[in-house]
Formats: C-alpha cells, structure tokens, sequence
C-alpha cells in the first residue's frame, strides 16, 4: 500500500471536469433489538451473548420483523421527503461472508420502504443545495471478525479469524442518493455536509444516535468525473466507510484529484471500491469488480410484504419533530444571528447546549456568548466535546442570571464558570466558597473612588475637562483596588458624579 | 402382548394409556424393541433416543397417577423426521455436513409434541434436505421399504413412512414440499397429510425451500393423522409465515366421515403418458367409490398444472440455494481442509465440496442458475407467474368442487437404484403432489389397494382448498372406512412381516 | 436459451462455493443441462401479463413488538462450533481485502 497515487490540484481538476458524486449512508438503528429476533442491541456487551439462533443462522430458524425498525425506516423516509411505498418486501441478497451467518443479507432490492426524496443541506456559507435521495431500505448488520496473528488486527497476514455475532442483525437503513451533480467545486463540501444534515435528521427523529466513531453511521463515497460540459457519466469509484464527517469531504476531495490525473492523463478508471486512510487522507485500490456482484436478489420467502397502511403512515407524519435545518433558520431569526455565525455553532457542537441553557432562562445573547467564547475555549483547551464539559446548560443559566441581577461582572462571572468545571460545585457555591461578590457597598466604593482620584490628578483634570473617556482609567484602578468585585458601570457613575462630569 | 401394542392405531393406544390398560412406558418399550428387531434392515431411523423417550413416558405415566388430564396422544411414540431440530439430540437433515450437530433449541413443533406428551422415540432417515422423492440420498445410506425391503420407501420422508408400515411407531411427522410426505404415505400403505402451507410452523424445520416447505403429520389411519394434526398445527409467533387462524376442525372430520352430496373433482391433466396401469386402475375404482358413497364426480381441466413440475424445479432450487448458503463449516455442523493452509473460504468450499451429496449440489447449482442476473426473469420470475396461474386453475376448479383427488403418485414404489442417477425420472415422482405445493392448500395420501401387477400399495390423492384441511379428513375417512369395509382389514395387515 | 457449459458450471460452482471436482463438472454440466432444457418450458409465460406469486398466501405485516428476548447462552451458541476461541468462532484466515 506503499505506491504513491498521481494527483493533479484540486483546481485543475475542476477546470477541466465536473464531479458526479452518490452517497451510500448505513444507519444502524437505536430499536431495543435487532431487525429480525429479539436479542438485545445493547453495545459492549461480552462476544456472542446477544445471539439466538436466527441472528447465528441456525438450521431451522426463522425472522420475524421488527416494528419499530419499520415505523424507524418509514419516519427517516418521511423526514427525507420521500414516497413510503403502499407494498414492499424484503429480498436475500446472497454472497457469502463469513460475518454474515446465513451467507446473505436480509435486505431489500426493487421494493424500497421508501424512494424519490430529497434533504436540502446548508452549507457553510448559509447556501442551500438540494441532495436528490434514491431510495432509503431496511436490512440488517453483520456480525464482527477480530484478525489475529498478523500486524495491528488487520486481515494481511493474520493466521485465523475470531468472530463475534453480537451485532448480526442490528437494524440498519441504507440510504442512497441520486447521482448528484452541479456541485463543481464545492462537491467534498455538500458530500460533508449532506452527511451532517442526515446525522443530525436522524438524531432529531430519535431513530439513532448516528455516532460515526462507534460506526451507528458509515458512509461509502462513489465517485465520478465527466469532462466539463459533458452528459454521460465516467466510471465511478466507490469509496467505502468513510467514517467521519472531515473524512467524508477529503475522500471526495482526493477521488477528485486522482480521477483527473488519471483521466488527464489518457487513463481510464477502474471500477473498484477503494479504502480510505484516515491518516493520509488518501484512498487505495480495495477489489476490484472484474465482473458485476450477482447478489441473486430474490423476495425473502420466509417474511411476508411489508404494506404499511396511508393511516399509520399519517400518524407518523404527523408526529415528526421540527427538522433540523428547519429549527435553525427559525432560531436563526429568533437570535439574529448570521448564517456564518450560526455555522459556528453548529461546528462547536453548541446549537443545542444554547437552546437548553436559553430554555433554563438565560437570554439568547449571554447563552451563545458562553457557550461560544468561554466555554468554548475551555472545550478547546482540555480536548473535550462541549457537551462533555462539567457544567449543565442550567448552570450556565444561573451564571448569566447573576450576571443580570448584577451580583456578578463579567470577570468574577468568568471565575464562577472556572470554579464550578474544576469541579467546586454549582455556581452559587463557587460565589460563596470563592467569596465573588460585586462590591455593591456605596461607602466602601466611594472611598476607593475618592482614593483612585486622589491618586491620579491629572487624569481627574483631564475628565473635569470634559474627556469622560479618560474615566476608563480610573476604573480601572478602582477594580484593582477591590480585586475586581465591583460594577465597573457603577464606579463609572461614581467617578463622573464625584467630577461633576455628565455621563 | 408387544405384539398387540404395535399394532394399536395412536387413538386406540392413547385410550388405553388413559384407561390405564397400558402404561407409557410399557407401549415406548414395546416400539423400542420392535425397532430393535426390525431396523437393522428398515433402516428407518437415523438416531433413537431410547433415554428420551423412555423419560417423556414415565412422566405421562406419573401425571396420569397423579390424577392429571392427559392429551388426546399423551403417551403415543411418534418417529421425528430428522428435519426438526430437538434440543440436546442429534440432528442431521440426513445431510453429512450436519453430523454430529446438536441443536441448541427445540423446533416449535417439537415443543408442541412434548407439551402434548407425545414420546418421540428418535429421528428418522430422509434425502439429504429433503430433496428427492426415495429416501436414497440419505448421506446415511437408503431405507427399504418395509413391502419390499428392495423398494423405496418413498421420500423424502421414506424413514418416517417405512416406521409407520413396519410398526415402529404408530406416528410420524414429515414435510411436504413437493410431495415428500404424500407420495412416501402413498408407496408405503399408509396416511400422510401435507396441511396448507402456514398451517403447521417452520420455525425449527430445516429449511429446503420456504415458500414451499410444509410440516404435516403420517399415521395408519385417517384419525391418528387427524389427532396428530391438532397436536402440531396452530399460529406460531415465531413463523412469519404462520397462518393466524383457528385450526379446522380436523378430529371432528374424521370422526365423520362421509362424502354424501359433495362435488369432487377429477383433474384431466393428472392422467395419461408415465403412469403406471395398476395405479390408473385403483384410482378409477376409487372415484366409482366416491361416485358409490355419494359423491357427485366433476371432470375440471387445468392446463397450468402441466408447467407444476417445470416451475416447481425452478422455485425450490432457487429458495434452496439461499437456504443451504449457511452451511459453510464456520459455525456449526462438518469443516473439512482447516490444515492451516487453506483459506476461511476455501474451507467453506471444501466442506460444502464434502459434506453435500449430488442431489444437493445438483440444486443448489440450478437455483444458483436460475436466480443469476440475466437468466431470472426468464426462469424464477416465470416460474413465479406459472404459480400464480396455478392458483387461478384451483380456484376456477373450487368453484366447481369441493374436493379434487388424483393418483398420489404415477408409479408404485420403485427398486432402489432404479432412478438414482437420472434425476429428471425421480423428479417426475411428484408430478401430482407439486400443484398443491406451489398453490399452497391442502391434500392427504391414502391408501386404495395394491397394483395388481406388481401387489405394492397405491395411493389415494385428495386436495381440498386452503384452511379447508378438515374436507380432507372427512373424505379420507369416508374412503378409509369404505375400503376397509371392502377389504375386511385394513390394506398393511397385507404387507409381508418383515 | 443457451446449453450449460462446463465453465458455466464451474462459475456456478464458485458462485455457490462447492469445490467441485474435474469429474463432477462433465457430470453436472450434462444433468443441468437436461433439466434446464427440461423447465425452461416455463418461459412459455414469461411474457403474459401475470402478477408473479412470491408467497403462497396473501398475508402482509407480519410483525413483532421491539422486546427483548432472552438469548443464547455463548456455551450454548458456540456448541457446534468447529473450533473457538475467546469466546468467538474461531475461523481460518479470512481472505478479504485490503
Ligand atoms: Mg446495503
Ligand atoms: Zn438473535
């Protein structure tokens, strides 16, 4: 895997060809048990204790459907504004593999669930591009083979395999997209975020957690390129398990740069899948397809057709939460927020943190200012997620309501977050152990006030004068003197008053 | 005295268990020893579970002394076709590739015959995965006919049919999916009932090919097949497939037999070129008897039944194909070539190359084919159209009938090795049987005399419509009763003892 | 429709994975073709307009509640495995791809 791949710039490329790209996304299903049998999906769980003679394979065994992986699939096809089919069935797709027990998967062939949607998905600067979707289908997950006695567990080299069937039969809802085209340049980028705009609809419909690194969501990258200008299709690469959103859009980036130089330089491609590699960024040659799979796709004899009735269909439609792109632009105007801004926040993982921290009574100003700076830079430096920080929304809450009560400036407010994710406890006692109080003591202030103009003659000349910006100084030593517990706009007030100056 | 005990009928044997006239065990022992004594040339059985079976008799026997209800075949040996997994016992689809498995769970026909108290005495001989129609693809060796020890017992279900004519057990099970539990009752005197398809669950059952495989009872006579017909049929939750509807009353039909003012059918295309004299013979005696009892005899024509036997060997080696996929040495069941020099899918190759028989590969090869892109629609998917017509021909005819009968099978049980090794005359077998298969309703073999050319028993055909199973027990039991009546015995007291 | 070859055969063979010997090739090659020749009549109907029969009754929505039922004991899911180890099935070396 050594040989090196000839590229040309990415800007190259696209001056001389247009991409056409399909995205294939498996979802594995969060259902209480797997697509067919009964046994728990619960993850970690010790090798083979989550197995039962339909997920093993066993002579004799049977599936039975799981509902709620079909009302699971139906709610993902509705959310994907797709057709759900009034009739359906589940076919065999038959290859063998030994992580598959019966040697096919129980899939589904010409009689998707659901077909013929689309998602918008926004991209980074605030630009809507609209991803065609094929088709989305239920079938089930294999099982998983540790390599043993080769290099770092990977099949090369290794002397034998261990298999582990406790994920056989999970739920997974394959969706496909049309060929998508008219994304030039910006292709890696709409393929990026067509995947986020799919995690996060599949978060809000509470169908999965769509965690990417735990595999809940893998996304294969076919690719293609046609001469600029062109109507017929190249011949596409496919680009399997791209398991990251970054990766996702620098598989596509790369497939681009190496079709071009192979195609520019009077090369053809090859039709194979390719393997990405994380650490380079780089895709190499995986099997190549010298003839066409023939899965033998025939209808799955032992389920009987799926034909979900117009009323249940309704009543799922009915019941869908706001979607995702929808909720953002609404608090996207409810915040007054920039299409750049609110990218960000996205980014930052913060989108729902603010909303909960503004559902516990925080104004939308000070929750994004939180989440977005301090807090933010805290995630930042400690490598954590955002939401993995040891303080709740509704801690942050209370800070910004202390904020507005003036029992807290913005320094000690910044001191009380530090104090409660080191762990000293809820806000209010982080201000009592800490001793952070505004100084809101008039004699006390006056007296640092009068000391401060004391002190400084000239800058209190300068603002008797009437350069009221000058006061910024003075303050400045009055907080030093009270260690920064007082409210820098009273001191303020003060000074001005005490120089008989107009604010 | 063991004498007398194997040759009770199941009703009979189960009355005098309650009665307390005979215990459990005493009848397990009687059939145990009379396994001994005869299987070493039948060769019925694959496995007996002597342990087994003598523990599931003693607790009949104790439930009965303390006082408890007993089950209409609470006590009464039965022979398990080796289809059906059984916990802890040995199953083998009388596959080489399965010796040795023990399942890990009871099939739900299997729990359903020992919450019935039902003694399962052991598992008996097939064709490998029920593909063939004389029981000689058995990895395990052939079984005789207990007739004519030289003769196919019929097959797939040839062990449990040649337990039945031997006296081994006064029930078995078998499955139907072309006709391999009706043309074995046919060759061997006996009753065999393939109830409509989702009556009986799969769930457990081996699969051949799914959307055809039908587990059914085999008995001696028309009641016991009815009483074992209750025991295992009924909505499985396990079974998709599985029909949810009361089961027919089928006790009820066969206690009263009778044919009086009812239309049966006699189907044109079941006649003519490949069947043998004596079995046109018997069957044309049969329909005057029915036309005798009180049956008004209708001729129907259904042209698509002549396409049965070309769509039928396309669609059960197609399913079959996938179904076998999961033999490949990894999980359970043989491995051949793990050396260390062969690959995970070399193995895989190497233990299906081993462990599968002819006939096996023969059709997992034709349904490879047949499912292939660029040959399904011209094979699968117009088989799947000849099936739907099919269904139109029966439902054209039960408009007319209320019944149909035919010969069970063309021919009388045949030598071993006559056919073994051209498989389109084996195939031709169940010409009569495959409709119902491919349609999905129900039909009973029974017997209706001996061929006089050659003296071996001929089967009796009836097919009644889908979940109208109890319209076969009423006419079989009428024809039974009818011919007993004719004969003064029921036609095995004719066999020779073997 | 076409005869079946013995490389027809043989590509069924690695389709199906069966090992098959040169002998069985010849043998399977003749017996195929004879039936295939034999129940090609079905495409007597390839082209009438009949819904196709999938499923021998007409049941739909067959379906179960998302409950959890107990399992297999790995002693148990493993009985009949050929070789283990760590509790997993133990397999030799997976000729996949990388
Ligand atoms: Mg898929
Ligand atoms: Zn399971």
């Amino acid at each position: 895997m050594t040989t090196t791949t000839d590229l040309v710039s990415y800007e190259d490329a696209l001056a001389s060809y247009d991409p056409v790209m399909g995205l294939e996304v498996h979802v594995e299903l969060g259902t209480k048990t797997k697509m067919f049998c009964g046994c728990s999906t619960a993850l970690g769980q010790d090798a083979n204790t989550q197995t039962c003679p339909v997920c093993l394979g066993l002579p004799g065994a049977l599936p039975v459907v799981n509902a709620t992986g079909v009302e699971s699939a139906i709610k993902i096809g509705l959310a994907l504004n797709c057709e759900i089919a009034e009739w359906c069935r589940f076919a065999r797709k038959n290859y063998f593999y030994p992580d598959m027990p019966k040697n096919f998967q129980t899939s589904q062939y010409d009689e998707p669930i659901a077909f013929d949607g689309y998602l918008d998905v926004q991209l980074e600067d605030g630009e809507v591009f609209r991803v065609e979707i094929e088709r989305a289908h239920m079938e089930e997950d294999t099982g998983k083979s540790t390599h043993v006695g080769g290099a770092t567990g990977r099949i090369h080299g290794a002397s034998h395999s261990l298999l582990d069937y406790n994920r056989a039969g999970i739920p997974l809802i394959e969706i496909v997209t049309k060929p998508i085209v008219g994304a030039g340049e910006r292709a890696p980028e709409v393929a990026r975020a067509y995947v986020r705009e799919l995690r996060e609809l599949i978060r809000a419909l509470g169908v999965s957690e769509a965690r990417m690194e735990m595999g809940q969501m893998r996304c294969d990258v076919n690719l293609s390129l046609m001469p600029k200008g062109a109507e017929k299709f190249g011949t596409r690469s496919e680009t399997k398990n791209v398991n990251s959103l970054r990766s996702v859009e620098r598989a596509a980036r790369f497939e681009i740069q190496r079709h071009a130089a192979v195609l520019s330089s009077g090369g053809t491609i090859v039709q194979e899948t390719r393997h990405f590699h994380e650490d380079t960024g780089s895709t190499t040659s995986g099997r190549v397809k010298e003839e066409a799979e023939d899965y033998r796709y025939f209808p799955e004899p032992d389920l009987v057709p799926v034909a979900p009735s117009r009323e249940w269909v309704e009543e799922l439609r009915a019941g869908l939460p706001e979607l995702p792109l929808v909720r953002r632009n609404r608090l996207r105007e409810e915040w007054g927020v920039s299409a750049t801004d609110m990218q960000a926040i996205l980014n930052a993982g913060a989108l729902d943190l603010i909303v909960a921290t503004i559902d516990a009574g925080a104004d939308a100003a000070s929750a994004r200012k939180w989440w977005m700076g301090e807090l933010a830079r805290s995630a930042n430096e400690s490598g954590t997620a955002l939401d993995e920080l040891a303080i709740t929304p509704a801690q942050v809450a209370r800070v910004t309501e202390l904020v507005a009560k003036g029992d807290l400036n913005d320094k000690l407010a910044r001191q009380v977050i530090e104090g409660v994710l080191a762990g000293e406890g809820a806000p209010d006692e982080v201000v009592e152990k800490r001793g952070l109080k505004v100084v809101s003591d008039e004699g006390a202030l006056t007296a640092a006030v009068d000391e401060a103009i004391a002190g400084n003659p000239a800058i209190a000349d300068k603002i008797r004068g009437g350069k009221v910006a000058a006061a910024g100084a003075l303050v400045g030593a009055v907080m030093k003197a009270t260690r920064g517990q007082a409210d820098a706009a009273r001191v303020k007030e003060l000074i001005l008053q005490k120089l008989g100056v107009e604010g | 005295m063991s004498d007398q005990i194997i040759k009770l009928t199941a009703a009979e044997t189960a009355a005098k268990i309650a009665s307390g006239e005979l215990t459990a065990v005493e009848v397990t022992e009687a059939h145990l020893a009379r396994i001994e004594a005869v299987d070493e040339k039948v060769h019925a059985f694959l496995h007996v579970d002597r342990e087994g079976a003598l523990a599931q008799a003693r607790a009949v026997d104790a439930k009965r002394e303390r006082g408890e209800k007993l089950g209409p075949l609470a006590g009464v040996p039965l022979a398990l076709k080796d289809i059906f997994t059984t916990e802890g016992v040995p199953t083998t689809v009388g596959s080489k590739i399965l010796e040795g498995w023990i399942p890990p769970y009871d099939a739900t026909l299997t729990k359903r015959l020992k919450a019935a108290d039902v003694v399962i005495l052991g598992k008996t001989n097939m064709d490998e995965f029920a593909m063939g129609s004389s029981t000689e693809n058995s990895a395990y060796g052939p079984t005789g006919n207990p007739w004519d020890l030289t003769r196919i017992p019929g097959g797939s279900g040839g062990g449990s049919s040649a337990a039945l004519a031997a006296h081994m057990a006064p029930l078995a099970i078998g499955t139907d999916t072309g006709g391999s539990i009706r043309q074995p009752a046919a060759v061997t005197g006996t009753v065999g009932v393939k109830p409509t398809y989702g009556a009986v669950s799969r769930y457990g059952m081996v699969a051949f090919s799914s959307s055809l495989d039908q587990g059914g009872p085999c008995a001696r006579t028309v009641l016991d097949a009815a009483l074992l017909h209750e025991v295992i049929a009924g909505h499985d939750p396990m079974d998709s497939t599985s029909v949810d509807e009361p089961v027919p009353p089928v006790v009820e039909a066969a206690r009263n037999g009778s044919v009086q003012g009812m239309r049966v059918g006699v189907v044109k295309q079941f006649r003519g070129e490949g069947y043998q004299a004596g079995v046109v013979q018997r069957f044309d005696e049969s329909v005057e008897l029915l036309r005798e009892l009180g049956a008004e005899i209708v001729e129907l024509d259904c042209p698509s039944f002549d396409l049965a036997l070309s769509a039928y060997y396309l669609i059960a080696p197609s399913e079959c194909s996938s179904n076998l996929a999961r033999f490949d040495g990894l999980r359970y069941g043989a491995r051949v070539g793990d050396d260390g020099t062969h690959s995970a899918e070399e193995v895989t190759s190497l233990t299906r190359e081993a462990g599968f028989g002819d006939e096996v590969k023969r059709r997992i090869m034709l349904g490879t084919y047949a499912l292939s892109s660029g040959y399904y629609d011209a094979y699968y998917g117009s088989a799947q159209k000849v099936r739907t017509l099919i269904k139109r021909d029966f439902d054209k005819a039960f408009e007319q009938v209320d019944v149909i009968v035919s010969p069970t099978t063309p021919t009388t049980a045949f030598p071993i090795g006559e056919r073994a090794d051209d498989p389109m005359a084996m195939y031709l077998a169940d010409l009569c049987t495959i409709p119902t298969n491919l349609a999905g309703n129900a039909a009973m073999s029974l017997p209706c005399g001996l061929a006089p050319e050659d003296n071996l028993p001929v089967g009796l055909q009836i097919i009644a419509p889908v979940m109208k199973d109890d319209r076969l027990y009423k006419v079989g039991a009428a024809v039974e009763a009818a011919f007993v009546e004719k004969w003064g015995h029921p036609l095995l007291e004719e066999a020779p003892s073997l | 429709m076409p005869g079946i070859t013995r490389e027809e055969v043989a590509h069924l063979a690695r389709l199906a994975r069966l090992e098959l010997k040169p002998e069985e090739l010849d043998h399977f090659a003749g017996q195929l073709d004879d039936i295939i020749g034999a129940v090609a009549r079905v495409s007597e109907v390839a082209d009438q307009d009949v819904p196709p029969t999938s499923h021998p009754l007409p049941l739909t929505n067959v379906m179960r509640a998302d409950e959890v039922r107990p399992s297999l004991t790995p002693e148990q899911a493993l009985s009949g495995a050929p070789a283990q180890e760590q509790q997993r099935f133990k397999v030799p070396q997976i000729l996949g791809e990388e």
